[in-house]
């Protein structure tokens, strides 16, 4: 294995090499590799997303048709690192009657809630923090840790505002984990294995075409987990100020920052991996480096999607966001399962191309009844309330009667 | 295989370490200058008043009830996932009625209407 085909091994195999020469037992060496890999490879996330900040703002900018960030440095790329310093120096305001631990733990456990997810996410096929069996559920479980971090950031304030945005997390960010993992069940049914390294490696063709409606449903319900526009109603500006981050300053108002905009990407980066082939591509087994390559590739096209959608939709209101959760996207989720697990039950086992078009066709044939069914019922819910409610106009206009003078008789 | 999920603990420690090593770090850089104006609480424009942990909408529970029976439903389904590929038809067919039972309690709790936000 030569270091241009495969770099992250090679230099660990190195460092073993290394280790072992010191005369360090086996068991140590592995230990002193993987706090190394695991330091390396949050660090480096972490770090990553102050280019991560830029970018979007950057991109934020050009779809607002502005010029965005563009003073320090070339094309003010080093506008976060300066934003970054400034932070690191500014004070931790504590508000009178806030609950100390929760106040200071929320924000550590929303960052490493991110952070954490980094672990199972095969980045190459040779490269990957931890192959465990259960890495759809570990992203799952590790993702829900990210919203008790904004709950208890809500609770612990002692804040109003900061309490609406907590309760709307708990309504919000809860009630979209249920389609995410519903969706989640059909790569895990293609593929058998909750292994995110074997999901990546099953995708002959990409799982998007074999359950377009899953992933569609997914890509929804990861941005609403990510809590940002349009469904960004525990931070909305306009009304309850900036929500559960409202009494936090300094770095702990940074974290919260960080945390938002490395989520953003890492939901990209799990759609990549389980939906479009994470790694795979011509040549990405025989040369692992060549895998980076395309899932950056495929990651970068999936957040610039999510990028657009926050710069160009507006803020829905609460019970839009619940009945669309809960009524449109959970049955929606339930049914495609269904539809793909009967259709490839019945059909004979070994035709690729017969699977792969009966799936596709099935799920559009569900996603164009669903679309009707919402239509109607949406056209039936407009016309209940015509009737329901007067027509109330804006303005008035009081056109005066002359005053009938009653003729007084004395 | 116990490999992987000690570099998971590793893992986990670490991301917890760095953000409070860092917020740990910004602490000693940061002025400390306490006051009563300044610590009190954000309001818009008047004082607080009263206590700020205040009774929730009873809707909020709902859908937290809900969102309770499905999760827990959908990861009894994860183990049916995986068998998949080994399963004959009828034990599909077995997992589809669970299914439509689930897809049931959404129904009877859309016709109860705790899907509104009233």
């Amino acid at each position: 294995m030569s270091f241009f085909a495969d770099p992250i091994n090679f230099i660990s195999d190195w460092l073993s090499a290394l280790f072992a020469g010191w005369g360090l037992a086996s068991g140590w060496v592995q230990f002193l590799l993987f706090i190394l890999g695991a330091g390396v490879l949050s660090l480096g996330a972490m770090v990553f997303t102050v280019f991560l900040i830029w970018l979007e703002r950057k991109l934020g900018g050009r779809f607002q048709d502005r010029i965005g960030p563009n003073r320090v440095g070339p094309w003010g790329i080093f506008q976060t690192i300066a934003d970054m310093l400034k932070i690191f120096t500014k004070e931790y305001i504590t508000p009178i009657g806030a609950d100390p631990v929760l106040f200071n733990l929320a924000p550590v456990l929303a960052m490493a809630a991110v952070l954490a997810m980094w672990a199972v996410i095969p980045l190459s096929s040779t490269v990957y923090g931890s192959n465990i069996n259960i890495g759809v559920l570990y992203v799952l479980a590790v993702g829900a840790l990210g919203e008790l971090g904004i709950i208890l950031a809500g609770f612990g304030s002692n804040n109003k505002y900061a309490l609406l945005g907590g309760f709307r997390a708990v309504a919000m960010l809860i009630s979209y984990e249920v389609p995410l993992a519903i969706t989640l069940l059909v790569p895990v049914m293609l593929t058998g294995s909750m292994g995110l390294n074997d999901i990546a490696a099953a995708q002959k063709t990409w799982f998007i075409l074999q359950a377009p409606v899953a992933a569609l449903v997914f890509f929804i319900a990861s941005i609403a987990e990510n809590g940002r526009a349009p469904f960004d109603l525990i931070e909305a500006d306009s009304e309850i100020v900036a929500g559960f981050n409202i009494e936090y300053s300094g770095l702990k108002f940074g974290m919260y920052y960080v945390a938002d905009f490395l989520h953003a990407f890492t939901a990209a980066l799990i759609f990549a991996t389980i939906f479009l082939g994470g790694w795979r591509g011509p040549g990405a087994e025989v040369y692992p480096v060549l895998g980076f390559l395309y899932l950056l590739i495929k990651t970068s096209i999936v957040y610039f999607l999510t990028i657009a959608i926050r710069f160009s939709l507006p803020r829905l209101r609460i019970d839009q966001m619940m009945a669309f959760n809960w009524k449109y996207l959970t049955p929606l989720a339930l049914v495609s399962l269904l539809v793909t697990a009967l259709i490839d039950k019945t059909l004979p086992a070994g035709q690729v191309w017969l699977r792969l078009g009966a799936l596709l066709f099935a799920n559009l044939v569900v996603f164009v009844l669903a679309d009707r069914l919402v239509s109607a019922y949406n056209r039936r819910k407009a016309v209940e309330r015509m009737v329901v409610s007067e027509p109330r106009p804006v303005a008035v206009t009081i056109r005066e009667k002359p005053a009938e003078v009653p003729e007084v008789q004395s | 295989m116990l490999d992987e999920w000690l570099y998971l603990v590793i893992f986990l420690a670490i991301s917890m370490f760095i953000p409070a090593a860092a917020i740990g770090a910004a602490a000693l850089l940061s002025p400390k200058k306490p006051a009563p104006i300044k610590n009190s609480i954000y309001e818009c424009g008047i004082e607080t008043v009263g206590p700020s942990r205040i009774q929730f909408k009873a809707q909020y529970y709902l859908y937290g009830l809900l969102f309770l029976i499905f999760d827990v439903e959908t990861v009894l389904l994860y183990p049916f996932a995986v068998a998949y590929n080994r399963l004959a038809l009828f034990a599909v067919v077995e997992a589809v009625v669970f299914v439509i039972i689930l897809a049931a309690a959404l129904v009877y709790a859309w016709r109860k209407g705790a899907l509104e936000w009233a």
